[in-house]
């Protein structure tokens, strides 16, 4: 399992990709594995606000319903439209193609608790036992 | 702790997801759940069903007994025929939803939803009516392996003529030498056979299809693809789109209950309720919103909540979301509209015909 050393985690399965005040969100490699084949995805509309902690969109398999909850606050800037007719990319690609949402960030300090990839490899194993 | 087939072992050094269901620790899926289910309706799929249990009624009146326990006629087949019916409560509520398999009048073996083996065994045993009723779940492991390829690769393992067993028929045969009742009965949708073994057996059986079925592209299917199979199909799963609380009526399955048989228990309930009109009754759906329903889902009109959602998923096969919901009698025709609550957000939904899926002609 793949957990890019550049990104934050949540504890949710998110990952974050900082970039001044621009964070990219998506779901990690372990949660897409966990999940099962993605079919369908729910995302909020740029311009949206999105808290930390809270969801802000639905992703789901055949089998089950999954919340995505937001690593940052923010606004939403920019959604990735084409998930919804090929939410298998986030099976396919989850740090990459498969991209959720970017949100634009007012500070920088709500970051502080989301974990490196090291501690959250650990997390997701402590998770597994 | 949960239970354990005797493909378990296999099931995990295969790399499968294990989930606990019915008290038992069973594949979800191997590859991937829409892998196949693409397999099953293009090639073949094997799936381990060794978790159904297994009830047998024997002995003179064994025949006579068992069709006053149920809706169905078995009188109306022949031995080596399997039938489809249920188990009622005198106030007509399901107790479950089985297949009959009529070896002779003087033995049939009934195979029972896993979780509602004990329950219905009991139940069996309660309404006897002079057989020797047995719960033979733990002697019996059963194998499933459907789609177009199935018969092809079954075949190859076999000298029975499986020509001779045309769907919902049975014949005992042995399968890569292993003895087994081979039914060609599934919960698919597509061709193709339950193979019933003894579970000491089953891995061999389980490796020999395997390898027989190699260059057909047979895979392993869990119970995830299972499930959007028989939805698909519109096939009832007990536990979800029925229960103990429902009528055969509500849940769509007339077609099983033979009221012209002159005893059977829950008759006269299910006659009360033809008479007086049903309350309900389990339709088809496809959402015309984007979405997918999910069991429990309420269903609404003008806001107001009408029904509930039973199963509901996004169709691999047909690529829409589609689903099963009890809906008050006046919204049930073909073509109604309604709505289904989707987390606070109403998705429009269509009334179909079932089933969703229509099977490749072959």
């Amino acid at each position: 399992m793949n957990f890019p050393e550049d990104l934050k985690y949540t504890r949710d399965h998110e990952w974050a990709r900082v970039k001044g005040n621009r964070v990219t969100v998506g779901i990690t490699d372990f949660a897409q594995d966990q999940l099962g084949d993605v079919v369908y995805v729910e995302l909020p509309d740029v311009g949206d606000a999105v808290k930390k902690g809270e969801a802000f969109g639905v992703v789901e398999s055949t089998k089950a319903v999954s919340d995505l909850f937001a690593p940052v606050s923010g606004k939403v800037v920019e959604v990735n439209d084409p998930l919804g007719d090929a939410p298998e990319t986030i099976n396919e690609d989850p740090y990459e193609e498969g991209w959720m949402i970017v949100v634009e960030v007012a500070g920088a300090g709500d970051l502080d608790d989301l974990l490196d990839a090291a501690a959250y490899q650990k997390f997701v194993e402590e998770e597994q036992e | 702790m949960p239970l354990r087939t005797p493909l378990y072992d296999l099931h995990v050094a295969s790399g499968a997801r294990m989930v606990e269901f019915a008290g038992w620790d069973m594949p979800v899926q191997y590859g991937g759940l829409l892998e196949e289910h693409e397999a099953v309706r293009t090639r073949a799929g094997l799936f381990d069903v060794s978790h159904m249990g297994e009830v047998v009624f024997r002995g003179p009146k064994a025949l006579e007994s068992l069709n006053r326990a149920f809706t169905n006629d078995l009188v109306r087949i022949a031995d080596g025929q399997a039938q489809y019916g249920c188990l009622c409560r005198d106030n007509g509520g399901i107790v479950d939803d089985v297949v009959v398999y009529r070896r002779s009048r003087e033995e049939l073996l009934v195979c029972v939803n896993a979780a509602n083996r004990q329950k219905d065994f009991e139940w069996l045993r309660d309404h006897a009516g002079g057989a020797d009723v047995r719960n033979e779940s733990d002697d019996w492991a059963q194998l499933a392996i459907q789609g177009p390829r199935a018969a092809a690769i079954v075949g190859r393992l076999t000298r029975a003529e499986l020509g001779a067993v045309p769907a919902f028929r049975f014949a005992d045969a042995d399968v890569a030498g292993v003895h087994c009742t081979v039914a060609r009965t599934g919960y698919t949708g597509e061709d193709g056979f339950e193979l019933f073994c003894r579970p000491d057996r089953a891995p061999d059986l389980w490796r020999a299809l395997f390898e027989a079925g190699r260059g057909d592209g047979l895979v392993p299917a869990g119970l995830g693809a299972r499930d959007t199979l028989r939805l698909e199909m519109a096939y009832r799963l007990y536990g979800s789109d029925m229960d103990d609380s429902t009528t055969p009526l509500e849940a769509g399955l007339a077609w099983v209950v033979k009221t012209d048989k002159p005893e059977f228990v829950g008759r006269e309930a299910i006659l009360r309720q033809k008479a007086g009109g049903l309350p309900r009754k389990l339709v088809g759906f496809v959402l015309t919103d984007a979405g997918i329903a999910r069991h429990g889902y309420d269903v609404t009109r003008d806001g107001q909540k009408v029904g509930t959602v039973t199963s509901g998923t996004r169709s691999p096969s047909l690529k829409t979301s589609i689903g099963l919901a009890y809906v008050p009698p006046a919204l049930a025709a073909e073509g109604s509209t309604f709505a289904i609550d989707i987390r606070g957000r109403p998705a429009a939904a269509r009334v179909v015909k079932t089933p969703f899926y229509a099977r490749k002609p072959s």
